[in-house]
């Protein structure tokens, strides 16, 4: 059975990791688009963001204070036994790493508004399981930021209208974001399924490194698509005007109903915060995301 | 036009700044996001004062990270929140207290420029997620009001040096760069519907 205190030390780790230092393939999309900027305005903003990202890491502090909504991966190999208490140990490392890095408490009931103060709550830490082949027990934690995590979309496209209904509706909810999520963005798309489902792949995508393409070639020719025609648009950084709205798109689908085509659209700020490791069935650990 | 300007700022330097100036500002500032515009609206509608005289001030739509240091408090990181989601108050709240700049990232919309123009007030935008840069303009926490918020919904009471560069993108006469933005994306639009062939309007 995995050791509750690991799990727990691991996700204190994960949420450091993630709320400090961005992927380095954000990094150096980020540092891309710096290079494809022309106005003034979108440069010092980038220019700001490069600024920003060096400073959290010297400091040692998050490098957005919205250290969003905490949320999980992960993803259980068949053969790494049972995850009695992980949730729990979790939760544990949850409210920690609030207290120690420390983390803006951003969980509140949705009704009364009540902050819970350590992050956790009703179905919060949410925890999303997979199951795969393998020895290990794998965990992302993916903090969410409320600002781009707002800028959601989700429509029953009418199946009639094919590949440009989709088109359509992935675009115009990027234009109607504009500024709001804090371009450049990462989008994700989900496609099929069940309405629930599309969001999750939609989401799910956005654990995708930076310039990697869906497998399937029809798919990555979407996704190539679609984030040309985002970064026609001129929203730009901080939607304050530019040539980078989006650093990528990464689309996922499902088979879904002969009636439906749910299309789920879910968006990413710059600071695209993940940080992922692994526990083996021995014990040991290895980080995956960040370099050690 | 770049500026440095004190809190209180008053309305005379207020109406020089255009969209596209940089400003820094030094001084007593405050953070209120959704429920300090509430509270603070709330109160007043009832003749009760606010913690803070805001005449001149500057309101920052922001929700940091802090930390306990010394009996005190430390901020952490400080970047701003999306200001549309203030656009619900913010004119009214104008009116009422009369700020010189409200900061946030986003823009807002058009009742807030109108309420702009009316009081002498301008928007200005913070890089969105440049927190720990914005965090090392405060010098001190001055206090927090209205605690029981929440740590992001509370107003911390900030002392800031040359806090900036925040960018005038709507000023006080009747000039919104986010509506500029959009006029350009709403012109490309039917460009980027051809790019993906997308037929219907």
């Amino acid at each position: 059975m995995v050791d509750a205190k690991l799990v727990e030390d691991l996700a204190v780790d994960l949420l450091r990791l993630a709320a400090i230092e961005l992927p380095s393939d954000v990094k150096g999309a980020l540092e891309k688009a710096r290079g494809q900027e022309s106005s003034d305005i979108a440069k010092a903003n980038l220019d700001a963001i490069l600024e920003n990202i060096r400073l959290a890491e010297s400091m040692k502090r998050p490098v957005c204070q919205d250290t969003g909504l905490i949320v999980f991966f992960l993803n259980v190999g068949h053969d790494f036994g049972s995850v009695k208490g992980v949730p729990e140990a979790i939760a544990k490392g949850t409210k920690r790493a609030t207290e120690e890095i420390p983390l803006r408490p951003n969980a509140v009931h949705p009704i009364t508004r009540k902050n819970s103060g350590d992050n956790t709550g009703a179905y919060v830490p949410i925890l999303n399981w997979s199951y795969v082949e393998g020895d290990y027990l794998e965990i992302t934690a993916f903090p969410k930021g409320g600002g781009s995590e707002n800028m959601t979309f989700f429509s029953m496209v009418k199946p009639g209208e094919g590949i440009a209904g989709i088109k359509k509706f992935v675009i115009d909810s990027v234009i109607s974001s504009g500024g709001q999520p804090c371009p450049p963005t990462i989008i994700g798309v989900g496609i099929g399924g069940t309405a629930d489902l599309a969001m999750k792949l939609a989401k799910k995508c956005l654990l995708r490194p930076i310039g990697q393409r869906h497998s399937d070639p029809e798919i990555a020719k979407l996704e190539e698509e679609l984030l040309k025609a985002i970064n026609s648009t001129g929203i730009g950084p901080m939607g304050l005007g530019g040539n980078i709205t989006s650093l990528d798109v990464h689309v996922d689908y499902a088979h879904c109903h002969t009636a439906s085509l749910p299309v789920a659209v879910n968006t990413q700020c710059w600071a695209a915060r993940r940080a992922t490791a692994r526990i083996y069935k021995d014990g040991s650990v290895e980080i995956l995301s960040h370099r050690r | 036009m770049e500026y440095r300007l004190r809190i209180p700022i008053p309305e005379s330097d207020v109406r020089k700044l255009k969209i596209g100036d940089i400003v820094y500002v030094t001084g007593t500032m405050v953070t209120a996001r959704d429920q300090a515009h509430r509270r603070a609206l709330a109160l007043h509608k009832e003749g009760k004062p606010i913690p803070i005289d805001l005449r001149g001030g500057v309101v920052f739509h922001c929700g940091p990270v802090v930390k306990k240091k010394d009996g005190g408090w430390e901020i952490v990181a400080a970047g701003p929140t999306t200001s549309t989601r203030m656009e619900l108050f913010q004119a009214e709240f104008i009116e009422a207290f009369r700020p010189s700049i409200i900061v946030g990232k986003g823009g807002m919309g058009p009742r807030t420029a109108e309420a702009m123009k009316k009081f002498g007030a301008v928007y200005c935008d913070f890089t969105g997620g440049a927190a720990v840069l914005a965090a090392k303009a405060v010098e001190r926490v001055r206090g927090v009001e209205w605690f029981e918020l929440g740590i992001p919904e509370a107003m911390w009471i900030l002392e800031v040096k040359d806090f900036g560069p925040l960018l005038v993108t709507i000023d006080s006469h009747g000039n919104s760069h986010h509506a500029n933005v959009a006029k350009i994306v709403e012109e490309n639009r039917p460009k980027i519907y051809s790019m993906l062939g997308i037929t219907s309007k």
